[in-house]
């Protein structure tokens, strides 16, 4: 048998084994990221794709109650506010940085009755970073901005 | 002070543009002395970065709050070790802490090899320069770690900081990122020598011979900072996991994966001179995943829960990396020549075959790591539409690629070179598989339904199994002839052949890890809401919420509580898991409980509480095998050491092959 024969087979079979295998974990796993108003305007569609979707975390909005946390998220950036009622009914605890003010990503489905159902939450504490010193003295209007030396 | 430190990295910067210039120069124009003086210029830029570093130290640990990246990453009240640890805690400093790194490991290689390789140094210092260069660029003047706060004309002092992330408030993270920064900037010395021997045009395998050690040195540094990452992760996040497929982790295993693809394949290059072109191209693409990896953490092109910032770095890891490229591209099409095999592949049951599966799946595991991290961008640019994929993607492909991979470990260091028959390959692998066979079916029949956990179990057995045999035949074959007991029989030959032997101990740390991660198919974990006083039963343990005490320093609150726990009705004592809430970060931390066990570590996480403070929630989990992870990693660590570790003399030699006759290989390997 012709040497490139004897190593194709073996090559492709593998390679085309996890190239299905891949292309059957794309399908089961993908997430859209959408925001607040993009998951409203696709209405039902929502209700069986997987969604990952973003938004500030209301102040005073998280209640944990019966084993089930439950908060508000809220798109600030339009013309009004939008706000999507969250359950988390994942496994995993939720991580630290999440807490009231924080951004969050929920990955998860729109339930029927209009309440997301979070099964992954990733939270970012925006205000931890790039945050502005509050200033000792009476300082200038000029808000302080970092400069080089 | 900060003028100091900013000086000193902008003159750092003049010093390797120089550098660059007067190496290339000096070399096509025949100037040495222009050599002698970059080299020399390599070593100013050592003590300039070090100065800058030391200052940027000294201004964490005595708090001086003008500076902004101070303010950002320390306070008051964090212990020092930490306020050491902020150098890396941060997007400047982490990027000061790169390019020391570089120029310590550049140091490092222009002065052993000062009298050697006169010919390829220039190029080996200009790569390692124009690399350092572009690293400066982004410290000198896009992120610089001595800003001051400035409010109009004057300086702000803001008094106090806001702190470390609380997260990476933890031993190991006062060398997880050193670690696995010492790994990703390694590479750039090997890369250096590959391009320096190919725009020399080396006939011969010098670069390789070299840079082995090198090479084998800064694996060892990724891997440790990997593993410490996974430690990390399961005694912080609070969930027991060490490993989630986040972008930024995945950055640190592209190159780890490469990395071990290049040392494989380069003992084909050795040995019988093949695969010249390709390990080129492998030492290239880790060296350029390492930059990638720097670059997918540093420029927030996907969202990680490395929360790092938003920052303008990305377009200049961009053209840096294109640039790179395209060189490196441009450099082998046109020495291809020189490249040639000596050896053509003959049989698909060979030493070299194993090698070439081994980097094919090792290989087709990178580009799916890659594809799945990249998938929100790319499905973005061709669809439009933000989807990523999540764990699930990740282990449904690497999990067979992983078990693939264990077989080879098992059947490539006993296959023979060449060509290898059907008949030799049954009398050498009888034993292994049935071993294999053995274990699987003790556990089929102890109920273990699970396929891969019972796949995986098998194939550990297997390749531990070839591992055993191997040096009992060699040592076996020493005893009869030295008349040594079996353990030094051993000793000798392990030193006899350092690479070879060492290379089995790495695989056997391997096989343990696996047995950890398969540990994952058998978890136990449960979420409870429990007043104090109340108890919860998982698995066979039983715990008891004795009690929850408050306390507070000057860092953070906390709450501890005490557990009891008893199995199967024995009492274990109590274990004290406990909740922080650093004041100056303003978030809560977990510090989880944990009793380890060789076969399984019980896991208790104080998640908060609830019902208005009425009851705890607190997490269990049980995992089973975990701590063959860390075993595991201990070992691949003494493996790796022995590697390195120079055989015993050449004079031995003749002795050695003595050994072979015992088994399939006539020829010890060097």
């Amino acid at each position: 048998m012709n040497k490139y024969v004897k190593f194709g087979i073996p090559i492709v079979a593998i390679l085309g084994a996890l190239g299905w295998l891949a292309k059957d974990g794309v399908n089961e796993t993908k997430t859209y990221y959408k925001t607040i108003s993009e998951l409203q305007a696709m209405g039902d569609r929502a209700k069986d794709q997987k969604v990952r979707v973003g938004g500030d975390v209301e102040p005073n909005s998280i209640t944990r109650e019966d084993g089930k946390t439950r908060f508000v998220i809220a798109q600030l950036d339009g013309p009004k506010p939008l706000h999507l009622k969250v359950v988390y009914v994942g496994i995993e605890p939720l991580p630290d940085t999440f807490k009231n003010g924080s951004q969050a990503l929920a990955d998860g489905k729109l339930g029927p009755d209009g309440v997301f159902n979070a099964t992954k939450i990733q939270a970012k504490c925006a205000s931890k970073y790039e945050q502005k010193p509050e200033l000792k003295r009476p300082a200038p209007a000029a808000t302080p901005t970092g400069a080089t030396i | 002070m900060e003028n100091i430190g900013a000086l000193a990295i902008l003159l750092a910067f003049c010093f390797a543009v120089y550098a660059v210039i007067a190496s290339l120069v000096g070399k096509l124009a025949k100037r040495p002395f222009l050599v002698i003086s970059a080299e020399r210029a390599v070593y100013s830029i050592w003590v300039l970065l070090s100065v800058a570093a030391g200052l940027l130290i000294y201004a964490l640990i005595s708090g001086d709050y003008r500076l902004t990246y101070v303010h950002n990453y320390s306070n008051k009240a964090m212990p020092t070790i930490y306020k050491f640890t902020a150098w890396w805690g941060g997007q400047e400093g982490s990027l000061l802490l790169w390019s020391w790194l570089l120029s310590t490991y550049s140091v490092v290689a222009v002065w052993i090899n000062r009298r050697r390789f006169r010919d390829m140094m220039p190029y080996v210092t200009a790569v390692l320069m124009s690399t350092l260069t572009f690293f400066l660029i982004l410290i000198a003047f896009v992120e610089s770690p001595f800003r001051v706060w400035m409010s109009g004309k004057g300086i702000v002092d803001a008094g106090d900081g806001q702190g470390l992330n609380p997260l990476l408030q933890y031993w190991t993270m006062v060398i997880h990122p050193p670690m696995l920064y010492l790994g990703y900037v390694g590479f750039a010395v090997p890369f250096a020598f590959a391009i320096a021997s190919l725009i020399t045009k080396q006939p011969g395998e010098a670069w390789i011979h070299t840079t082995r050690r090198w090479t084998l040195v800064t694996w060892l540094f990724q891997s440790s900072g990997i593993l410490l990452g996974a430690g990390w992760a399961y005694a912080v996040l609070g969930w027991g996991g060490y490993w989630g497929w986040d972008p930024v982790e995945n950055a640190s295993l592209l190159p780890w994966i490469t990395a071990t693809a290049f040392l494989h394949s380069v003992m084909m290059q050795e040995k019988k001179g093949m695969m010249k072109v390709w390990n080129i191209v492998l030492v290239s693409g880790t060296f350029f995943l390492c930059i990638f990896g720097t670059f997918l953490t540093r420029s927030g092109i996907v969202s990680s829960v490395h929360a790092f910032a938003q920052s303008p770095l990305g377009k200049y890891f961009v053209v840096f990396m294109a640039i790179g490229i395209a060189s490196t591209i441009y450099l082998i099409l046109t020495r291809l020549d020189f490249l040639k095999s000596e050896v053509q592949l003959e049989s698909v049951l060979s030493r070299e075959s194993s090698f070439l599966f081994n980097n094919l799946i090792l290989l087709a595991s990178c580009f799916a790591v890659l594809w799945g991290t990249l998938f929100p961008v790319i499905s973005e640019a061709v669809t439009g539409e933000k989807i990523s994929v999540d764990a699930p993607f990740f282990n449904k492909i690497n999990v067979p690629i992983a078990m693939g991979l264990l077989l080879l470990t098992g059947i490539g260091p006993l296959i023979a070179w060449r060509k290898s028959s059907m008949d030799s390959l049954k009398r050498a692998f009888r034993i292994p598989a049935a071993a294999g066979v053995i274990v699987a079916g003790v556990l089929f029949g102890l109920g273990v339904r699970h396929f891969y956990a019972l796949v995986s179990f098998a194939l550990c057995a297997f390749v531990a199994t070839t591992v055993v045999m191997e040096f009992w035949k060699g040592a076996s074959a020493i005893r009869a002839k030295n008349n040594t007991n079996l353990l030094s029989s051993m000793v000798e030959l392990t030193h006899r052949n350092t690479r070879r032997y060492g290379g089995y101990l790495v695989h056997m740390g391997v096989v343990l890890m696996f047995i950890g991660f398969t540990g994952k198919a058998f978890d136990q974990s449960i979420t409870v809401e429990v007043p104090q006083g109340g108890s919860v039963q998982l698995g066979r343990y039983s715990l008891k919420i004795v009690s929850m005490v408050a306390d507070e320093n000057d860092n953070y609150t906390s709450g501890k509580l005490t557990v009891a726990v008893s199995r199967d009705g024995a009492d274990l004592g109590t274990l004290t898991p406990e909740r922080r809430f650093f004041k100056a970060a303003k978030q809560p931390s977990s510090d989880v409980a944990i009793r380890r066990r060789l076969h399984e570590d019980l896991y208790l996480n104080f998640a908060g509480m609830s019902n208005n403070g009425e009851k705890v929630v607190l997490q269990a989990y049980v995992f089973p095998l975990v701590s063959c992870i860390w075993g595991g990693y201990w070992v691949l660590l003494f493996g790796t050491l022995i590697c390195l570790a120079p055989n015993k003399t050449r004079l031995i030699y003749p002795r050695t092959e003595v050994v072979g006759i015992t088994g399939k290989h006539v020829k010890v390997e060097d």
